[in-house]
């Protein structure tokens, strides 16, 4: 299995995202026939042979590293991580429609509105993971901001006065409610998009537009028997 | 203590020296057996001898001032450096011009991303020759230069400038939003020019036809798929694209071509016929390249032209995965 990695020409590797993402990307690829039940396990192995693809499962922002050095064909990843990665070229093929999030700013509850305090001070400090979705909301806008970057829990930047506001994923929203945060603003809603390397798209077009199509088929279904 | 280099930046030990001047002896050996003469230009230009060639891709990463207080910068490129010497100095002679180069470029990195702030180049320049013929020649010359480093395997991506820009025009679409495809399509959003396409109004089977279009790359059946796409406009940029081919084809080197409906590269001052190498050991283009029949015009001579440059180190690299077992050996070329 190893040396398959290695071969030029050999299956199409796949980067999948671990955490949030996996479960869905896994159902997803199973519709499409990739056998993903040793995936699923409990192994510590990191690759896996899923039949027709190779899986190399990563963190889902490590997507973009992989796949535009080409060391991965195609992946899944969130729409958040290849905005926040703008400068690694790769190929954005189909919008998954799973993981669905919001990407917004968040004050404290009974805080003015952002725009106010910005329009009395001149300035927000913000406090985000997303650095350069942050950059580009804030400064398509005009608006000033001085970003404070955190690596873990956001929501307790405003709380104990290290921001006055943060930008962030939001799912249901819950962990907003629970730490006396609200959402301000909308900056863009987020979903798991199917990417390829750009050589890989071209050089072997046949095999990665069947994947697409597959898969395109796979959700378009899905939102059918939604709605 | 470690005296460090900037980061981008490498030294080249003798085992790797002598793998990249073979690279380089065959590749000069193929530019000069299809009648390609070697060049050098100065690395330093006067900043604004290169932002006259194209302020975009002109954007040089390093400027400074000589001690006249003159602006310089290190060139991006080589087409634009050759484009003036051409018009500087070859003004009493008769078109065509061929010409080579093996030169090294420098570009802005991002850092941490492996990225080369000085990389080599070796490409030709055919200045005077319009296509489809022109562009026949250069690309036939491609295909013996790859052969000539031993990769027969590489592809040799062909598109048409215009040709996303003639469907759109065709079907009725406003400036603003060809302009905002274009950029997304350059920054190879698939998704994002669908949904871009559908917000703008456009008829749902025109929208439908402009991402096929985008997803359209292989032989000549493409084209067959395209046929009845827009309009005029549009039928006569993919007319040019045909007729290119068929000239290639001619010369008996289309067997390693792909035909690609959906390429719009960055650099501004292409016009016509794009070229993309790819080989699948690397992960990046190897090559690039297309006519600029308004690049020579800028420089005060109306002449058409074209040419292709290879990425020296993507090309050792490829070779060594090709050649396998070497990785570990020739590792430092990972770059």
């Amino acid at each position: 299995m190893f040396d398959e990695l290695r071969k030029p020409g050999g299956k199409l590797k796949l980067a999948v995202p671990r955490g949030a993402l996996l479960e869905e990307t896994l159902d997803l690829l199973d519709q499409i026939g990739i056998e993903t039940r040793e995936v699923r396990g409990d192994s510590r192995s990191l690759v896996f042979d899923g039949g027709e693809l190779m899986l190399v499962t990563m963190r889902p922002s490590d997507v973009p590293t992989y796949v535009s050095a080409g060391a991965a064909d195609v992946g899944i990843t969130g729409k958040d991580v290849l905005l926040e990665q703008e400068d690694r070229p790769v190929f954005e093929l189909v919008d998954l429609g799973i993981g669905r999030c919001r990407m917004v700013l968040a004050t404290q509850k009974g805080d003015v509105a952002p725009s106010e305090h910005q329009r009395r001070l001149g300035m927000m400090k913000i406090a985000t993971k997303y650095r350069r979705i942050a950059e580009t909301y804030f400064a398509e806008r005009g608006r000033q901001v001085e970003l404070v970057e955190v690596k873990g829990s956001i929501e307790l930047a405003p709380l104990v006065g290290l921001a006055d506001g943060i930008v962030d994923l939001v799912a249901t929203g819950r962990t907003l409610v629970e730490n006396n945060l609200e959402v301000r603003e909308e900056i863009v809603t987020c979903t798991a998009r199917l990417v390829a390397n750009r050589v890989s798209y071209k050089i072997r077009s046949a095999e990665v537009d069947s994947l697409a199509e597959r898969l395109r088929a796979v959700v378009s279904r899905g939102a059918e028997g939604a709605s | 203590m470690i005296r460090p280099i900037p980061p981008g930046t490498r030294d080249v030990l003798p085992d790797e020296m002598r793998e990249l001047r073979a690279i380089e002896s065959a590749l000069l050996g193929a530019f000069e057996a299809a009648g390609f003469r070697e060049v050098r230009t100065p690395t330093l230009e006067y900043a604004g001898a290169l932002e006259l060639g194209d302020g975009r891709s002109a954007d040089a990463a390093y400027r400074f001032f000589d001690e006249r207080g003159e602006l310089l910068a290190l060139r991006t490129d080589m087409t634009i450096p050759i484009a003036r010497l051409v018009a500087d100095r070859f003004g009493e002679v008769e078109p065509p011009h061929r010409l080579s180069y093996i030169a090294n470029a420098y570009r802005a990195v991002t850092p941490q991303r492996g990225e080369l702030r000085e990389f080599g180049q070796a490409g030709v320049e055919l200045i005077g020759s319009p296509g489809p013929e022109g562009t026949a020649e250069v690309v036939e010359l491609l295909d013996r230069a790859l052969a000539a480093v031993g990769l027969d395997e590489s592809v040799i991506g062909l598109g048409e400038d215009g040709i996303w820009t003639a469907l759109l025009e065709d079907s009725g679409a406003g400036p603003e939003t060809i302009e905002r495809t274009s950029e997304l399509l350059v920054s190879h959003d698939l998704v994002g020019v669908e949904v871009a396409l559908r917000e703008s109004g456009l008829d749902a089977a025109v929208v439908e036809q402009a991402v096929r279009l985008t997803q359209m790359r292989g032989g000549s059946e493409v084209v067959e798929q395209a046929r009845g796409f827009g309009g005029e406009r549009f039928a006569a940029t993919l007319d040019r694209l045909v007729a290119t081919f068929q000239a290639i084809s001619a010369r008996s080197v289309s067997r390693r071509v792909q035909l690609d409906l959906g390429m719009l590269r960055e650099i501004g001052y292409y016009s016509g016929s794009t070229i993309e190498v790819y080989d699948a050991t690397v992960g990046e283009i190897i090559g690039g390249g297309g006519r600029y029949d308004d690049l020579m015009s800028k420089f005060g001579m109306d002449l058409p032209a074209a040419g292709f440059t290879l990425y020296i180190e993507r090309i050792h690299k490829a070779q060594l995965e090709r050649g396998g077992g070497s990785r570990r050996a020739g590792g430092g070329a990972d770059v």
